[in-house]
């Protein structure tokens, strides 16, 4: 198809994929607003599941100003307290942006960017939909290493941390972030070896490919939801996948510092943690990146076991699958339902998220470190080889 | 290993979080439109407040015991004379001017106690709001305006005196 205006026919200007640059643009722009509404919007979740689980209400006054609009009053019930978020995000932004004068600079402001970007970046190649209008629903489609991508831009992560409570200068900061070194490196180990089974089980490491596959032949860990009867080796296989669904669940959980492993910003031990020196918009940067890494985490686990933004009997983005009596209504309508799924299960997982962050109590260090190296590591390590039999024994699962 | 007990720990989580918002759970009071001041007990201690007698007359009698007891010294007072053609005219005082400083008051109760003319008391008022120091003073005439009335024997305008 040549989607090409003539007036961008010549010259140098026809070798740039306009179109191409046009649409990832557009795209990034989507998602990174949809990401940090969706953070915001988390925090405030967060809030109010945390207050009902403990008998209180949570945040339930900043309302919008629906007198303008014509109500009565101010505060209802239904509304109150959605504007929480927003106030709280301009209070970030407003505040004094404060540097204390014992700090590294360069390193101090540097910082909370690598915090977040490190987070922001790995949504490049999460599909978070079918297609639209014949696009494909992701920053960077057809990335083949997404995964490993994935993995090497969260391990990155840990450079904002480690540089925040290094540059801070203060014991601390300097011992949460030394904890929350050490924490993610050791469950990065156990994240990357435990998916290892799911890419010897479909032989690819494009995430758009594995949603396919798992459109086709039944989401990873639920695989009757593409309405057939699983084959003997799929049930085999089923156990080493819910394994390691398992296993990266919960250090997506230490990756992502969240209780029971928030030993980095164990507030009653280190003061805040490696944010303590921090204030105004860098603190919320870190915050933002904590959050996003969450929902980046909840995005890949969506992907990679929960089929990312397949539902059964839904059409995808082009029309085709789900329900016959469905593909009267058109084509785009399903692309935009299958983003709307996609989002709805990732916040599914962090309501889930956020319900074990209310339940559990914190780890002690040498549980997290036994936890990590000597359950996680040696189970993921098993899985791999009990994976790599039931594929030797059933080639043609 | 702890699985059941994490299982189980979720589940009492999620039953709380249920019964919240089934409405089961009362322990909330929306407080600015829902207040438990009827049930406030007799023995409060809120914002101290001046008193006059059944006939309007103001009790206290300008000793300044609540001024010299205050411990963060929140009152100030004026003594005055009464006016000459009054019956205890030289005999009993007035405060000219009474102040308290609610930005200091610790709401102790201790004017109360020693007051010798049950002229000042503490009463339910709690929430004292003010946009600026000056509003958080309280003068005389707020000062009565909280206070109203209290029957009984008074000692300033006992007629046998």
């Amino acid at each position: 198809m040549d989607r090409h205006p003539d007036f961008l026919k010549m010259g140098v200007l026809y070798s740039i994929d306009w179109y191409l640059i046009f649409t990832s643009l557009a795209k990034a722009v989507v998602v990174l607003g949809i990401v940090l509404t969706m953070v915001s919007y988390t925090v405030y979740a967060e809030r109010r599941v945390s207050a009902l689980i403990q008998d209180r209400l949570g945040p339930n006054r900043v309302g919008f100003p629906i007198t303008l609009l014509g109500a009565k009053k101010d505060f209802s019930p239904i509304l109150g307290g959605l504007g929480q978020p927003i106030a709280d995000a301009m209070k970030l932004l407003i505040k004094e942006d404060f540097t204390p004068a014992h700090v590294k600079k360069f390193y101090y402001w540097i910082a909370p960017a690598l915090g977040i970007g490190a987070v922001i970046v790995t949504l490049a190649v999460i599909p978070f939909g079918s297609t639209f209008l014949g696009d494909k629903m992701c920053i960077a489609p057809n990335v083949n290493v997404g995964p490993l991508f994935i993995f090497a831009f969260s391990s990155l992560g840990v450079y904002g941390i480690v540089l925040a409570g290094w540059s801070s200068n203060s014991k601390y900061p300097f011992l949460g972030s030394i904890r929350s070194s050490s924490q993610m490196i050791s469950y990065e180990l156990s994240l990357g070896l435990s998916v290892v089974p799911l890419f010897m089980i479909l032989g690819k490491l494009d995430l758009g490919k594995i949603v396919d596959y798992q459109v086709t032949h039944g989401w990873l860990l639920i695989p009757i939801t593409n309405g057939k009867i699983p084959s003997f080796a799929q049930v085999l296989l089923w156990f080493p996948i819910f394994v390691s669904f398992i296993i990266f669940t919960v250090s997506m959980f230490a990756e992502t510092n969240r209780l029971p492993f928030d030993l980095p910003e164990a507030e009653q031990e280190l003061v805040g943690g490696y944010h303590t020196e921090y204030s105004s918009m860098k603190f919320a940067l870190f915050f933002l990146g904590e959050y996003a890494a969450m929902i980046a985490g909840s995005s890949l686990i969506v992907t990679l076991f929960l089929g990312g933004w397949h539902l059964p009997f839904i059409p995808d983005g082009s029309g085709a699958g789900g329900w016959e009596a469905l593909h009267a209504i058109p084509a785009w309508v399903w692309g935009l339902v299958n983003i709307a799924v996609f989002f709805g299960k990732v916040a599914a997982l962090l309501l889930f998220f956020i319900w074990v962050r209310w339940t559990l109590p914190r780890f002690r260090y040498d549980q997290l470190m036994r936890l990590g190296w000597i359950f996680f590591f040696e189970i993921a390590l098993v899985n791999v080889f009990i994976t790599a039999l039931i594929i030797a024994v059933f080639p043609n699962f | 290993m702890y699985v059941p007990q994490i299982v189980g720990g979720l589940a009492i989580t999620l039953g709380h979080f249920k019964r919240m918002l089934q409405g089961k759970t009362k322990v909330i009071m929306q407080y600015p439109e829902e207040k438990w001041d009827a049930n406030l007990p007799p023995y409060y201690r809120g914002a101290p407040a001046l008193v006059k007698d059944d006939k309007g007359r103001e009790r206290c009698v300008a000793c300044q015991l609540c001024e010299f007891i205050c411990p963060p010294r929140a009152i100030r007072i004026l003594p005055g004379e009464l006016p000459g053609e009054s019956k205890w005219a030289k005999v009993e005082k007035f405060p000219q001017q009474f102040d308290i400083d609610m930005t200091r008051c610790i709401y102790c109760g201790m004017c109360e106690e020693v007051c010798p003319e049950q002229a000042i008391f503490l009463r339910k008022d709690y929430a004292i709001t003010g946009f600026s120091r000056d509003e958080m003073v309280h003068d005389k005439t707020k000062l009565y305006e909280i206070g109203g009335t209290l029957d009984g024997l008074v000692f300033k305008w006992n007629p046998l005196k």
